[in-house]
């Protein structure tokens, strides 16, 4: 087997392995019990959940701002890193492009599950008003999601033409099919340049719209008259949030693509260094955004602000509040500092419990505030004064993840995780295109 | 004769061309005549509605006099509101016993079925050394209100006469303006309301606007008090302020600078003035339209003990046979 040869069947598309098939068919096992409490949602109404006139947003919303939290990933890894030329990013960015598209694509769907009207979508367009915040995630989240797309494919075209070379004689059909995914690419130096031109493009624009998309969601919360929500630091707050999960999510992915595709001469210890490095920065600066959240407003809490506070530090939220701080934010800080806790295995403990942990975080930052309005609480059904979701919230909820799920692995079955034409370029094999075009 | 042809037909483009603008604006024109002569459509279509008299009883009218009769009342926009008019509340906590008079005419008229009432009375005490006292709330109708600037869709809107309403027909359910809301007025059909009417559903339907809210109730959507604009058309009172039977409301218009409980119509600058009137959380800037006299010299407080119900607002048909003391 030639370096080349070797490169497509190391890092190339490669059936389902009964691992993979099991993997599969659970996830549409999951997606399909969603389906179905959807459905009974929309027939009976969100009465199926367990939010109410106080919660009156509840784990549909943090599921969402997880979801738009995570996609900021495909900014920083692919825009920040490329701009400031961090030539260790190589083997992150695909998976980091697959990983934001499918979490901006799920934050879309996860908004519309928990509106309660979903047949009158339409009036979002028709009777937009710009001055609600969320007229501005109707914008932001599709151009978001137009970008990130982009940014995914316009990198992959010199792939999808490999593998159509590469299927042309075996596989006819699906040579055909990525083929017409390749847009007659043959590596011409006009293509090369006009790929590369659009790249940086939408590399310098994913960005700014990573930024604006994180302060929307933060402006969704922070434009109303809310304990615990009413917060000028909510912007850099979220972005910095948004940094945590999304460089865990794929930390984790990465190390699981890894292990499976055995990639291990790839993505070495080395990235995984670098990589844990710009993790221990972001969790030390969310940490410092969580101080002046959480710690800092003590001082001058105003009566509604410090119940709000109590409630979260030694109240109902307590022991959820520091599990998460602590194991999920405080503890991953201070191991990311050193070497050892960066090396893939750890790294990847690290992450799943990082991501976990932004996860539940979303949820604190949107029920307990809605439980501390302004005017007390009564006149309603006890059970309206706590929250937990229902079992529909929980089967919808597993189904938008599983689905962000089955993205990521279908794009992985039929997409080189890694840069081909790139890695045989830089390795200058004969077999690379670059070399002629070049010539 | 190709060129002929040609020409033919250019000039065939150039007259059709002229005739279609020629017949839009004459459209155009004939549909303002129409809107112009709205009195004098009297052409009668042989058609009749049901409608209910003065007196409740069931009429059938001609179909073209309904026009007539709705255009000859006081005409307004639902989205502009009553010209000249300012709707203003004022809530005298002293007066207040929790009655409940307010919240069981409140729910009966606006058909609430669901689980929270959109006219609350609350128990309140600032600390333990200060009285206890009865706070009515309802919808604020603020002048800035912070629903009606975050609601992505215009659903929820601001009538010049102060009112802020709901169009339950665009309301896409998000809930952003619940959110918004520091007074926690706002109410959410979670489900399909289990409302009853005395008419039939046609009249509903027909009734259905943002000037009567919960006629009907809409699944998905957003409902609050609506300050009655249904009554005030008929120059009538809210029906909080009618059913109270300590003249706690005093609902009014700004613009007259005149309030009235039903027994006592007065100033409305004077009653502020001289009771220190104040506005709920005046400090958000959101301007609300309901003002409260402080509780000083109330009724007595424990009175209304007896009324509190801490988890329930709506009396519901079966809850009212379990308790005998309600009927």
């Amino acid at each position: 087997m030639s370096r080349y040869e070797k490169l497509i069947h190391d890092l190339g598309p490669r059936g389902f392995n009964l691992r993979g098939k099991l993997w599969v068919g659970f996830l549409l096992l999951v997606i399909l019990a969603g389906i179905v409490a959807y459905i009974e949602q929309i027939i009976e109404g969100q009465v199926v959940t367990n939010m109410r006139d106080y919660v009156l947003w509840g784990v549909y919303i943090s599921n969402f701002v997880f979801f738009v939290a995570t996609s900021f990933v495909a900014a920083i890894v692919i825009a920040a890193l490329r701009l400031t030329k961090n030539e260790w990013r190589r083997p992150f960015v695909r998976l980091a492009a697959i990983v934001g598209f499918a979490c901006i694509v799920m934050a879309g769907i996860t908004i519309i599950i928990d509106m309660a009207r979903p047949d009158r979508m339409m009036n979002l367009f028709i009777h937009a008003r710009l001055q609600s915040p969320i007229t501005w995630d109707v914008i932001i989240i599709p151009t978001f999601m137009v970008v990130s797309l982009l940014l995914l494919y316009f990198p992959l075209i010199p792939d999808l033409a490999i593998m159509r070379d590469h299927y042309s004689k075996n596989k006819p059909r699906l040579s055909r099919i990525y083929g017409f995914f390749a847009l007659k690419w043959n590596w011409a130096a006009q293509q090369i340049r006009l790929q590369q031109k659009s790249i940086q493009i939408l590399a310098l624009m994913i960005l700014p719209l990573g930024l604006i998309l994180e302060s929307i969601d933060a402006y969704l919360f922070s434009t109303t008259y809310r304990v615990g929500w009413d917060s000028s630091n909510f912007a850099p707050y979220f972005i910095s949030g948004a940094m945590v999960a999304g460089l865990g999510a794929l930390v984790s992915v990465v190390y699981i693509v890894r292990r499976n595709k055995h990639l291990q001469n790839y993505i070495t210890n080395y990235h995984f260094n670098k990589m844990g490095k710009l993790f221990n920065l972001a969790l030390i600066i969310y940490l410092y955004f969580n101080i002046n959240e959480y710690l800092i407003p003590l001082f001058t809490a105003k009566k509604g602000e410090s119940e709000h506070l109590e409630s979260l530090l030694i109240g109902p939220y307590s022991t959820l509040f520091w599990v998460v701080s602590f194991v999920g934010l405080l503890i991953p800080a201070i191991l990311t500092i050193f070497k050892r806790f960066r090396q893939p295995r750890w790294l990847f403990y690290i992450a799943i419990v990082v991501v976990i942990g932004s996860w539940w975080k979303r949820y604190l930052i949107v029920t307990p505030t809605l439980l501390h309005p302004y005017v007390p609480i009564q006149g309603v059904p006890e059970s309206w004064r706590h929250y937990f979701p229902s079992l529909h919230e929980w089967l919808i909820t597993s189904a938008t993840l599983a689905m962000a799920l089955l993205i990521i692995t279908l794009l992985m079955r039929y997409v080189p995780v890694i840069s081909i034409d790139r890695l045989a370029a830089e390795k200058e094999l004969a077999e690379s295109e670059h070399k002629k075009a070049a010539i | 004769m190709k060129d002929q042809k040609k020409d033919t037909r250019r000039k065939f483009l150039n007259q059709g061309w002229k005739l279609g603008l020629a017949s839009i604006l004459g459209g155009a024109a004939l549909a303002h005549l129409k809107e112009g002569s709205g009195l004098e459509g009297t052409e009668s279509f042989g058609e009749t509605v049901e409608l209910m008299d003065t007196e409740g009883n069931i009429i059938e009218v001609d179909a073209t006099q309904v026009e007539e009769m709705a255009s000859a009342g006081q005409a307004h926009e639902v989205r502009r509101g009553m010209p000249g008019r300012k709707f203003v509340m004022v809530v005298d906590l002293a007066k207040c016993q929790n009655a409940l008079a307010c919240q069981r005419s409140c729910n009966k008229h606006h058909f609430v079925t669901g689980d929270n009432a959109w006219l609350k009375v609350y128990k309140m005490q600032e600390t333990e050394e200060t009285g206890p006292y009865w706070m009515p709330t309802l919808c604020m109708h603020c002048d800035k209100p912070a629903c009606v600037t975050v609601c992505p869709v215009d659903a929820t809107f601001k009538r010049e006469d102060g009112l802020v309403l709901i169009d339950n027909d665009r309301c896409v359910g998000c809930r952003f303006c619940m959110a918004a809301c520091p007074y926690s007025t706002r109410v959410f059909n979670w489900n399909e309301p289990k409302q009853e009417f005395e008419m039939n559903m046609e009249m509903v339907a027909q009734m259905h606007s943002p000037e009567h809210a919960g006629m009907p109730s809409v699944k998905g959507t957003v409902d609050k008090c609506d300050f009655c604009p249904h009554q005030a058309v008929k120059g009538e009172l809210p029906h909080c302020v009618t059913a109270c039977p300590n003249g706690v409301f005093y609902f009014g218009d700004k613009n007259e600078d005149t309030v009235t409980n039903g027994t006592e119509t007065v100033r409305l600058s004077k009653l502020l003035e001289d009771n220190a009137g104040y506005r709920l959380f005046e400090e958000f800037g959101t301007e609300p339209n309901v003002y409260y006299l402080p509780h000083k010299d109330r009724l007595p407080f424990e009175e209304g003990l007896e009324n509190y119900n801490e988890f329930q607002s709506v009396e519901k048909p079966d809850t009212a046979m379990e308790n005998p003391k309600d009927s």
